[in-house]
């Protein structure tokens, strides 16, 4: 049983306020990632979690229990670094057991422990090496080792992946999530790949500059987004994004007018909007097709052939980029002048303040 | 695009091409300089070593076979020179290793004032072994006008007689305060080259602040260790500024190491012979020690 409630919690370095007031509340058994840009105050946040940074205001509870002045050995947390930190100088055994060496549980219990650990990550036949002769994703699965034989109520990751080969970390992100299921532990993984985030989170927590901005589960986020920066921060390629102004605004959707002139309907609540207001046009690479009917007219600039997919990147009139998604079969070529027709289901609409419009209905996997 | 790679010759063919020879003809000058600079100095103390040889008796004259040897041996001051080498060289190489390894963890830490601090810890390192030595003699050991006396007096204490009372152990002080700057420095770039995630993994693991230096820090700074000790080692077997300026080996042969011994034969007793003796087993001394030095500080540079 594990369960995390921040309340406003916050974190100034001098007079520089880096986490800005976050609420959040975390599930037993649940699978987080904090996600966003670099510098956001993702790491500073998980350590303030763990213990390794002090809370400068609000209150942090694991399992309903204030622990803002609890030390991080106490806290029931178990952490692996960015840079795995394992201690150089001894095996992977004694790496793995060092907390519990620390605890002084018996050897042979110690042993047991570390070889159950070792079981379950593969890494029995490295026990006796030293960190320097192992590989990038053993040293990790080593550190993730001396997380687990502490049998912890709350894995933390720092951008555990980030040091691996592309290939590693896919492989790597299979394996934490057959981890999380296996170990049936709250963890909180910090990341600013929305890659990882969407494959592994059960919740995603989107940060930016020490501020919350939206919280969901993957899918939510990718279809409803609740705002401008999580649209384009979720989802690869990117969302493109028209300016538009509101054309007319009925109970059944929102007509809009994008730059060149063309008229869109979509199933977007108007609310405060009135005719003539400037939004933003949301469409993901996905909700476009190519079609020589389509209301919008574009130039392909670049094709890039991934071979089940194809990226199309465009310029739209008004000198707007966009960018495409379309099947790989496709043949168009670059330099194509080429028609565009619009999915309206996978459109959103951004007020001027970057806030999105609600859709008329949700998605059917965002819950 | 073959065409390319396969026309640039190869690196190899431009250094071969040359003879050996011209390689080593080239490598002489030096080599010669080397030779003359260490193989004479050294051919003349053996040569020396085995001649009678005194500045002012030479009627006597001429090869003595092991005789300096046998002198030597069989002179008390000898052992007892080489039993303060031994004892001056390891208590200035625990107090600086011991008090630089404290030393640098705490000049790690942030408080006020660390720049100004870390400065002055490391300044004594710049004053000549002369200077320091008699600023210890004459301002901080001396009974009457030394501070170490002065405040003894305020307590209402009896000063004491430094280099009377406690000679070998004031020329280890005052060794000790030259070299723990040098110790310092090294620890602590070494200290400040450790990986603070390492350290804060282990305080998330349980460690406290003495765990993490038993178990984190010590490993880390174990190489770092082995270069102050040997590095001082080479340094301190020849230690005599020091003693001459302070003590000059006395009183009696209290601090006469076997650096100071060898100048009292050669320049006090004008025995060349003798201290030619001296020097070749200072020389051998040296070899042994920096052979088990290096051996086992090159196992440990492996890690
Ligand atoms: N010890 C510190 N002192 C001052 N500023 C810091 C300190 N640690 C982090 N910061 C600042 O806090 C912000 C967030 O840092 P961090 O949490 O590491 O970002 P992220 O992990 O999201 O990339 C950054 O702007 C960084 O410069
Ligand atoms: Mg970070």
């Amino acid at each position: 049983m594990a369960t995390l409630t921040l309340r406003d919690l916050r974190k100034s370095y001098g007079n520089f306020e880096v986490i800005k007031g976050i609420d959040l509340a975390i599930a037993d058994k649940e699978f987080v990632v904090f996600v966003g840009p670099s510098g956001c105050g993702k790491s500073t946040l998980l350590r303030m979690i763990a213990g390794l940074e002090d809370i400068t205001g609000g209150e942090l509870q694991i399992d309903g229990r204030r622990v803002n002045h609890v030390g991080p050995a106490d806290r029931g947390l178990a952490m692996v670094f960015q840079t795995y930190a394992l201690y150089p100088h001894m095996t992977v055994r004694q790496n793995m057991g060092f907390a519990l060496r620390l605890a002084r549980v018996p050897k042979a219990e110690r042993d047991r422990k570390v070889d159950e650990a070792a079981r379950i990550l593969q890494l029995e036949p490295y026990l006796e090496r030293r960190p320097k002769d192992l590989s990038g994703g053993q040293r990790q699965r080593v550190a993730i080792g001396r997380a687990i034989v502490r049998q912890p109520k709350v894995f933390l990751f720092d951008e555990p992946l980030s040091n691996l080969d592309a290939a590693l970390r896919g492989q790597m992100r299979i394996e934490l999530s057959r981890l999380h299921e296996e170990l049936n532990a709250t963890m909180i993984y910090v990341t600013h790949d929305q890659i990882e985030a969407m494959t592994m989170a059960d919740k995603i927590v989107v940060l930016q500059s020490g501020r919350v901005e939206q919280v969901g589960s993957p899918l939510d986020l990718y279809h409803h987004p609740a705002n401008l920066f999580v649209a384009g921060f979720i989802g690869s390629p990117r969302m493109n994004f028209l300016p538009a102004t509101v054309a007319e605004a009925g109970s059944r959707g929102t007509i809009v007018a994008l730059a060149s002139g063309q008229r869109l309907a979509v199933p977007i609540e108007a609310r405060s909007a009135r005719p003539g207001d400037p939004v933003t046009l949301g469409i993901r690479p996905e909700g476009l097709h190519v079609d020589p009917a389509g209301p919008l007219t574009a130039d392909v600039t670049l094709v890039e052939r991934l071979g089940g997919l194809t990226l199309l990147h465009l310029k739209a009139p008004g000198d707007q980029d966009m960018t495409v998604q379309i099947e790989g079969s496709d043949p168009t070529r670059a330099h194509d002048r080429i028609g565009l027709s619009v999915d309206p289901g996978a459109t959103h609409l951004f007020e001027k303040s970057g806030q999105a419009l609600p859709h008329l209905g949700r998605h059917p996997l965002a819950a | 695009m073959d065409a390319s790679v396969t026309e640039a010759p190869p690196v190899e063919t431009v250094a071969t091409a040359m003879p050996r020879s011209v390689g080593r003809l080239l490598l002489l000058p030096s080599v010669v300089v080397l030779l003359a600079w260490m193989i004479v100095p050294l051919v003349m103390t053996l040569w020396f070593s085995f001649q009678y040889y005194n500045l002012i008796n030479p009627e006597t004259a001429g090869f003595a076979g092991l005789d300096n040897y046998r002198y030597l041996v069989t002179d008390p001051d000898f052992w007892v020179s080489l039993e303060n080498t031994l004892i001056l060289v390891g208590s200035v190489l625990v107090v600086t290793v011991v008090f630089g390894t404290l030393l640098a963890v705490l000049f790690n830490q942030p408080f006020p004032g660390r720049n100004i601090a870390r400065v002055l810890a490391i300044s004594p390192f710049f004053v000549m072994p002369t200077v320091s030595a008699l600023i210890w003699k004459n301002l901080l050991m001396h009974p009457i006008y030394g501070v170490f006396g002065a405040v003894a007096r305020s307590f209402g204490r009896q000063p004491v007689d430094w280099f009377a009372d406690y000679p070998l152990a004031s020329i280890i002080a005052i060794v000790s305060w030259e070299w723990l700057p040098f110790a310092l420095l090294i620890l602590l770039t070494a200290v400040q080259s450790l990986d603070h995630e390492q350290r804060e993994a282990a305080r998330m693991d349980g460690a406290g602040v003495i765990a993490q230096f038993v178990f984190i820090t010590l490993p880390h700074l174990s190489r770092a260790i082995s270069v102050v000790v040997m590095i001082e080692t080479i340094f301190l077997l020849t230690v005599f500024a020091e003693i001459f300026v302070t003590t000059s080996g006395g009183p009696g042969n209290a601090t006469t190491n076997l650096a100071f011994l060898i100048y009292a034969r050669a320049l006090l007793q004008y025995d060349i012979g003798g201290a030619s003796a001296g020097g070749i087993v200072a020389i051998v001394l040296a070899n042994i020690v920096a052979f088990f030095l290096v051996r086992s500080i090159a196992r440990r540079l492996e890690v």
